[in-house]
């Protein structure tokens, strides 16, 4: 899909007379990037999805959708995020296997977890 | 003499009348309903009464502000920072002059150096001393709440807990914001909780104490993380006092409990509301029609009568008429 655009794009810009397609690259960019990984919403206080299985390498981004602050801290410490406001994000890529158990910071009894298993 | 929860959860939110229409009567009240607290009884007289009481009478009363979030700007108040400034305002009104002010936590949203200096501008205009806790917004900067005890935290311990003596009555600060647990909700922490019970060892059963914290240190609803999960311990070491008078936030409305000789009260925040437990699908902000939000936000006002036991407190709404001194 995104090729298919990228690419009528290009012909577009082609067409234009578009000189520089360093432009049009970076404009495409943030796109690619988001498809990139699996997402966890946080929504009305709830992690979705609370259990998220992937292999190793992957980048799972967290997105706040409340009106309200959260944070996303590992029950063992080993990842944290700043404070996320209302549509920030925060990623990170799991290296390796394992269950990964995750809370809110300011609001502990949401909780989730990420299920990492060997590619 | 001691009520369970549900009894006096009924009292406030009775059923017949919901907490829309319990709002709707204190508007049409006039003013705020005064609670108080006598042998383990809550009972509300109009405050027209209290008001016509002897003026001698209270020895010194106190103000408690609460969930200010100065830089909340999102639908339900998209200007925080001017109802703390009206809720400072109010302070003015009031027919007794504070001899302080304690304000409950979640001073700012973010903990921005910004939204605390604002948050310090707002509410000198009251020319009161301040006494503060925070609130998990108050613990999010890099430092982890270091931006807040910088600030405000000087001579206090651990997390930013202490306590004072005013007028014979024993303030207690507590902290439950800080290293919060997995699963769990508030946490006082067992540092914090030796030092409690150092603190009062010693004190006698007749002195009045006044424990303030930002989240509220009974089970107000788990299933939102409303309460504290060590708070019974804390409670086991305040059991054996006459009055014990517990004032929290973070759930942004007036709820009460009493067990025994302790008197729990949350306030309603001044930036806010926030739906009743479970009443709704989140505890994220409550979107109320803009005509409503003033009387949905408010301060609490306690007034100590020495040597009479019950701390009585008050509610008032911004939404309430200026009060006649």
């Amino acid at each position: 899909m995104n090729k298919i655009l990228l690419a009528g794009a290009y012909a577009l810009a082609l067409a234009m007379g578009v000189a520089d397609l360093r432009d049009l690259a970076a404009y495409a960019a943030p796109a690619v990037a988001a498809a990139a990984g699996p997402t966890v919403k946080i929504d009305n206080f709830v992690f979705g999805p609370e259990a998220l299985t992937v292999t190793v390498g992957t980048t799972v981004t967290w997105i706040n959708q409340d009106d309200i602050p959260h944070n996303i801290v590992a029950n063992d410490k080993s990842f944290k995020s700043k404070v996320l406001d209302t549509d920030e994000r925060f990623s990170f890529t799991f290296t390796k296997p394992g269950e990964y158990g995750y809370f809110c910071g300011l609001h502990p009894h949401m909780t989730g977890k990420v299920i990492v298993k060997a590619g | 003499m001691s009520h369970d929860q549900d009894d006096n959860r009924t009292d406030l939110g009775r059923p017949d009348l919901g907490r829309r229409g319990l709002l709707k009567c204190m508007g049409w009240a006039g003013t705020g309903a005064l609670w108080t607290m006598s042998g383990g009884v809550g009972a509300a007289i109009s405050l027209d009464q209290a008001l016509g009481a002897p003026a001698k009478a209270a020895s010194f009363s106190f103000l408690q502000i609460s969930d200010s979030h100065v830089g909340f700007n999102k639908p339900a108040n998209p200007d925080a920072a001017a109802t703390y400034r009206e809720a400072v305002a109010k302070i003015s009104t009031l027919p007794q002059k504070p001899d302080f002010i304690i304000h409950t936590g979640d001073i700012t949203q973010l903990s921005k150096d910004q939204e605390f200096d604002d948050a310090e501008q707002i509410i000198k205009a009251a020319g009161l001393p301040v006494f503060y806790v925070p609130g998990e917004h108050d613990m999010l900067d890099e430092g982890g709440g270091k931006a807040y005890l910088d600030r405000f935290g000087k001579g206090t311990k651990g997390a930013g807990w202490y306590s004072f003596d005013h007028k014979g009555v024993h303030f207690v600060a507590l902290i439950n914001v800080a290293n919060l647990k997995p699963g769990g909700m508030g946490s006082l922490g067992g540092d914090q909780l030796e030092w409690l019970e150092r603190d009062l060892k010693g004190r006698p059963s007749s002195q009045p104490i006044v424990v303030f914290a930002h989240m509220p240190l009974w089970t107000v609803y788990a299933d939102w993380g409303w309460g504290t999960d060590d708070a019974p311990q804390a409670m086991a070491y305040l059991a054996r006092f006459g009055s014990v008078t517990v004032l929290n936030g973070h759930i942004h409305q007036v709820t009460q409990k009493v067990e025994g000789n302790i008197a729990f009260h949350t306030a309603r925040s001044t930036a806010f509301p926030q739906p009743v437990g479970g009443q709704g699908p989140s505890p994220g902000p409550l979107k109320v029609p803009t005509e409503q939000l003033h009387s949905m936000l408010g301060i609490t006002t306690a007034s100590i009568t020495r040597g009479h036991g019950p701390i009585a407190l008050t509610d008032q709404t911004l939404a309430d008429p200026t009060l006649a001194s």
